[in-house]
This record gives C-alpha cells, sequence and structure tokens, in this order.
C-alpha cells in the first residue's frame, strides 16, 4: 500500500526541494562567515571568490592564542552553566508545585512570572548596572548569571510545568503510601520520569543566555567579559579585523550545535513548552 | 488534571518567588523611582510627578519608533508565520533526514544574536558580501548602510533567517501529534489537501501556533542587537526600534526620568499583548481538556 503513505494531504513530503531550498537560505550566510574566516583580511577585501584560495588558520589561531580571545568564551561559558544551574534548581519545586497544587494566588504568580518573560532586557540594563554595583557584584560571573535568571526562570519553570503535567498523578500518591518522603520520592522517583523535561529546559536555559549579548555587557567589563562582548573589538583603529571576526562568529555556533545534537528529538516539545 | 488545593505549595514557590523578586522587582522600582524624579547632578534628585510620562506619551520620536516597532513587527509575523507552517508541511516525518533537518533549521536559533548581526553584516556588505556583491552585479541599487529601503529589506531577511525556524519546530511538534487515523479518515471521504490542511493540521496547529506568535510577537517587540550590529539604528533613525531608542536615551544620554517613564511605558504595552495571548491560551487549554 505504497499509496497510503503518500497521500496523507499537505503533509507529505512529496517535494524535498522546498525543504533543500529553504535550508540552503539558511545555511548560505553561515558558509559565507566560515568561508571569510578561512581567508586573510587581504584576500578578503582584494578578491571576491566563493571558496578561500589560500586556505589559512591564522584567524583561530589568533583566538586560541590570544587570552582575551579565549577568555572570552571561558567566562561566557561560566555564566551560562551557572545560569542553567540555578534556574533549574529553583524552577524544579516551583513547577512541581504548579502543577501538582492550587493555592492561593497561583494563576497570578504564574502570569506574574511569565511577564518577566516579557519583560525587555533593554528596560533592565541600567537598573541591573546600578544593582549589582551596589552589591559589589559587578562583573562577575554570577552577576550576569543572576541577571539572566530574569528571562530563564519563568521559561523554565513553564517547560517544566508542561512536561509534569504529563506525569499521572496517581504515581505521587503511591509513592507517599509506600512511605517515601517527598524529597526522596522526588529525587528518586519523579526526576528520572521528567528526565527529557529536565533537559530540555537545560537546553533553553543554554540558548537564551548564550545569545544574549546587552545585559551580558553592561554587567561585565574585564574580569567576566563575555565573548559577544569582546567580538565588537575587533573593530579598531585599522579597520574591522574581518577574519578573526568571521573565525569567532564560527567558533560560537560550536557550542550550540552540539547541545542542539543531543535534545534534537525534544526541542519541539520544549519550545511549544510541552504542551503539544 | 484535577489538582489538590494546598497551601503549602506556596513553600515550593518560594525560591523562585525571591529569586525573582531580586532581579526583577527591585530593579523595577528603580526605575519606577527615576521615572518620577529629576536630577540637577550629583545624586540630588526631587519629585516631579508624572512630568515624563507625559513628555514621553507626546514625544514624536517616541512615537515614530513605536511606528516602526509596529511595522517591523508586523511584517515579520506576516512573514514567519505563513512560512514556518509551508515549510513544516514539508518536513520529512521520520527517519535520518528528519533528524538533520531538525539539528540544521534549529541552528539559527543557537546563534549569539550580535553573531547573527554580524553573519549579515557580512553576508550583505556590497564589497565583500556574497548578497551584496551578487546584487550589486546584477545591478540592483542595495547599499544598506546608506539606503532606507535596503536598510529594512536587510534587517526583516535576517529576522526571517534567525526566527522563523522557531515557528517551522513548533509547527512540526503539532503536525507530529495527529494521530493517523485522522489522515486515514480524510482519505476515506476524499477529502482534497486543502480540506486535510484546513479542517486536521491547523486546528491541531492552533495551540502551538499561537505560542508562536506569542514569542515571535515578545520578542521582536523587544529585538535590539540584530539591527544594533547591522544598522546600528541607521540610516537616519530609520531602523531605531523601540528598545535602541531606549538604551540611546537611558545609557547614551543618561536623560534617566525620561527613559524609566519609557521603559514603563513599553514594559506595560507589552503586558498587555500578553495577557491577552496569555487568556486565549489557557482557555483553549480548558477547551481540550
Amino acid at each position: 500500500m505504497n499509496n497510503s503513505q503518500t497521500k496523507k494531504g499537505f503533509f507529505s513530503s512529496k517535494s524535498p526541494m522546498i525543504m533543500l531550498i529553504y535550508i540552503i537560505f539558511l545555511m548560505l550566510p553561515v558558509y559565507w562567515l566560515l568561508n571569510m574566516s578561512l581567508k586573510t583580511n587581504e584576500e578578503i577585501l582584494g578578491t571576491f571568490s566563493l571558496f578561500p584560495n589560500n586556505l589559512t588558520f591564522d584567524n583561530y589561531i589568533v583566538i586560541f592564542t590570544d587570552p582575551d580571545w579565549y577568555w572570552g568564551y571561558i567566562n561566557s561559558m561560566t555564566y551560562v552553566v551557572m545560569n542553567t544551574v540555578i534556574s533549574l534548581l529553583v524552577a524544579l519545586p516551583a513547577a512541581y508545585a504548579f502543577s501538582r497544587y492550587t493555592f492561593l494566588g497561583d494563576k497570578h504568580l504564574f502570569f506574574w512570572l511569565l511577564t518577566n518573560r516579557m519583560a525587555p532586557p533593554a528596560v533592565f540594563a541600567l537598573p541591573f548596572f546600578q544593582l549589582y554595583s551596589s552589591v559589589g557584584l559587578f562583573d562577575t560571573h554570577i552577576a550576569v548569571a543572576l541577571a539572566h535568571t530574569l528571562f530563564n526562570v519563568p521559561l523554565t519553570v513553564w517547560i517544566l510545568e508542561g512536561f509534569m503535567r504529563g506525569v499521572p498523578k496517581e504515581i505521587d500518591e503511591t509513592a507517599y503510601v509506600d512511605g517515601f518522603s517527598f524529597f526522596k520520592f522526588f529525587t528518586k522517583i519523579f526526576t528520572p520520569l521528567i528526565s527529557s523535561g529536565i533537559g530540555v529546559a537545560a537546553f533553553f536555559c543554554f540558548m537564551f543566555s548564550w545569545v544574549e549579548l546587552l545585559l551580558s555587557r553592561t554587567l561585565t567589563s574585564v574580569d567576566a567579559k563575555s565573548i559577544a562582548a569582546t567580538m565588537t573589538k575587533t573593530v579598531s583603529a585599522s579597520g574591522v579585523d574581518w577574519g578573526v571576526l568571521a573565525a569567532a562568529g564560527i567558533l560560537t555556533l560550536v557550542p550550540g550545535a552540539i547541545v542542539i545534537y543531543f535534545v534534537r528529538n525534544h526541542i519541539a516539545k520544549g519550545l511549544s513548552l510541552g504542551r503539544v | 488534571m484535577r489538582k489538590t488545593v494546598n497551601q503549602k505549595a506556596w513553600f515550593l514557590v518560594l525560591p523562585v518567588l525571591l529569586l525573582v523578586a531580586f532581579s526583577a522587582v527591585i530593579p523595577l522600582m528603580t526605575v519606577v523611582n527615576y521615572s518620577v524624579q529629576d536630577t540637577f547632578g550629583n545624586n540630588v534628585f526631587f519629585e516631579v510627578g508624572l512630568e515624563w510620562f507625559e513628555e514621553i506619551l507626546h514625544s514624536e520620536r517616541i512615537h515614530d519608533a513605536l511606528g516602526r516597532q509596529l511595522l517591523f513587527t508586523g511584517i515579520i509575523m506576516a512573514i514567519e508565520i505563513p512560512l514556518g507552517i509551508y515549510i513544516a508541511l514539508h518536513m520529512p516525518k521520520g527517519g535520518f533526514w528528519a533528524s538533520v533537518c531538525l539539528v540544521l533549521v534549529a541552528l539559527p536559533l543557537l546563534v549569539p544574536w550580535n553573531v547573527v548581526g554580524t553573519i549579515w553584516q557580512i553576508f550583505a556588505r556590497t564589497d565583500i558580501g556574497l548578497l551584496g556583491h551578487t546584487l550589486a552585479a546584477m545591478g540592483i541599487e542595495y547599499n544598506y548602510t546608506q539606503d532606507i529601503l535596503s536598510a529594512w529589506v536587510t534587517i526583516i531577511v535576517m529576522d526571517v533567517w534567525h526566527w522563523t525556524s522557531l515557528v517551522v519546530l513548533l509547527c512540526y511538534a503539532g503536525l507530529q501529534s495527529i494521530p493517523g487515523a485522522y489522515y486515514q479518515a480524510a482519505k476515506i471521504d476524499q477529502a482534497s489537501k486543502w480540506s486535510v490542511f484546513r479542517y486536521i493540521q491547523l486546528p491541531k496547529m492552533m495551540g502551538v501556533l499561537l505560542i508562536a506568535s506569542l514569542l515571535r510577537f515578545m520578542d521582536s517587540f523587544m529585538i535590539y542587537t540584530e539591527p544594533m550590529v547591522v544598522t546600528g539604528g541607521g540610516p537616519g533613525n530609520a531602523t531605531t526600534f523601540l528598545s535602541i531608542d531606549l538604551v540611546k536615551m537611558a545609557i547614551g544620554q543618561f536623560d534617566l526620568g525620561p527613559a524609566a517613564a519609557f521603559s514603563l511605558i513599553y514594559f506595560l504595552v507589552i503586558l498587555l499583548m500578553s495577557w491577552a495571548f496569555f487568556t486565549i491560551m489557557t482557555n483553549i487549554d480548558k477547551q481540550e481538556a
């Protein structure tokens, strides 16, 4: 019955061409960046070619040998990981409460959390700067990690709540009858059940913290400078160092590509906040 | 799911509450404080009441920025939502190629926003960029740093490149949740492709489409980094959206009072829209349950 498989309405992929065209559209600018990162500045500015004529890895060597550059990556990774851990730790119990219980003001609280996801970072840039300066946290990793919880915690609560709703309540009740304490039940039984949800939530924390520039740039100057802020320094008096800029850009794609691979089958569910 | 009433659940929510209070409420209070005060410097402040709010509400500059913002959000949503649905309908359904497509499609979402700007800045330059160079070779007048139309087209194409994938992934997830029996029933009724789409696929996608629209609305309304890197808000003020204008005002000119009033109004507008989305969404959830 070959026919029954091909005739599934619009959803059937009879023309892979459309997908191909879309992916080419997505990849072309990335290819161009890669192409430039493998050229010297003279070649970039002097000739126009689709492939690097003199393949060079000098731009990458600059990044891996200059502490200013590679510390940018280390700093970014540090606050991203901190942010992910903090967000998950506080969001897990809260998401459980929202998915299992009704309590005074729960709906309002949930919406209020959501509003923080909607707050434009530009609104918070200056107050954050003043707040973290006054408590002596300016230019530390933890400051950026805490600032990013502003939009990551609400999102994490949202995603986890969606996944937790899918776990039948009978499991909780059975565990309590069997004499599990809340803490033991939560860590030993419940957490493994929603492990894919936790993975997806971690992915989103990683993603939104990794891609954010405005707050991380405002809250750091030297010691905790993020890679995004470091990249702005390629613009110097002698013009833009296009080759190094392109190489730095390509390297920022690597962590993202790695994490996507691990959660590829769950991204879509996570994006819809577990509500598909 | 039925839920039990349990006031002690507040204790579970407490950590989130404290953290968000620290990172949201305290800074927001600072903003509110600034919005009703003025200063002659030296940290001496005095109350000015609602003067800043009146100034912002009547400011031509803000009206223009809001107009540009609405136009931008309108255009990108009108392109990204239908395009996202269309692409999702053509995604492979399973197996190796589905994984490859998912990873490639999701890649733009993981690019740091300033790098998105850098990528397009390079890609669209007429001297060294593939797009700019090709257009110039074809004899099309294109220069995103000088020409307003070019700048707008660049920013919109960039946003489509960056965010259509989000809509694609969401719709794809929605489509995958449709049981095969629906399609078989449609086949027995000899339903046309269009009616399969209209009466089976679209209704099943409504939930995720709403989330996609909500996320796209919110994020495009807050867009800052990408246009900042590519055009810096120019040429002139042609691509100065709300966030860019706000940062210019608050950090560039240090006009704290008006900037704070601006922030609050800005936030309220987003809040209002999101509240509407949220209400519709919870109603859909209820209908499904």
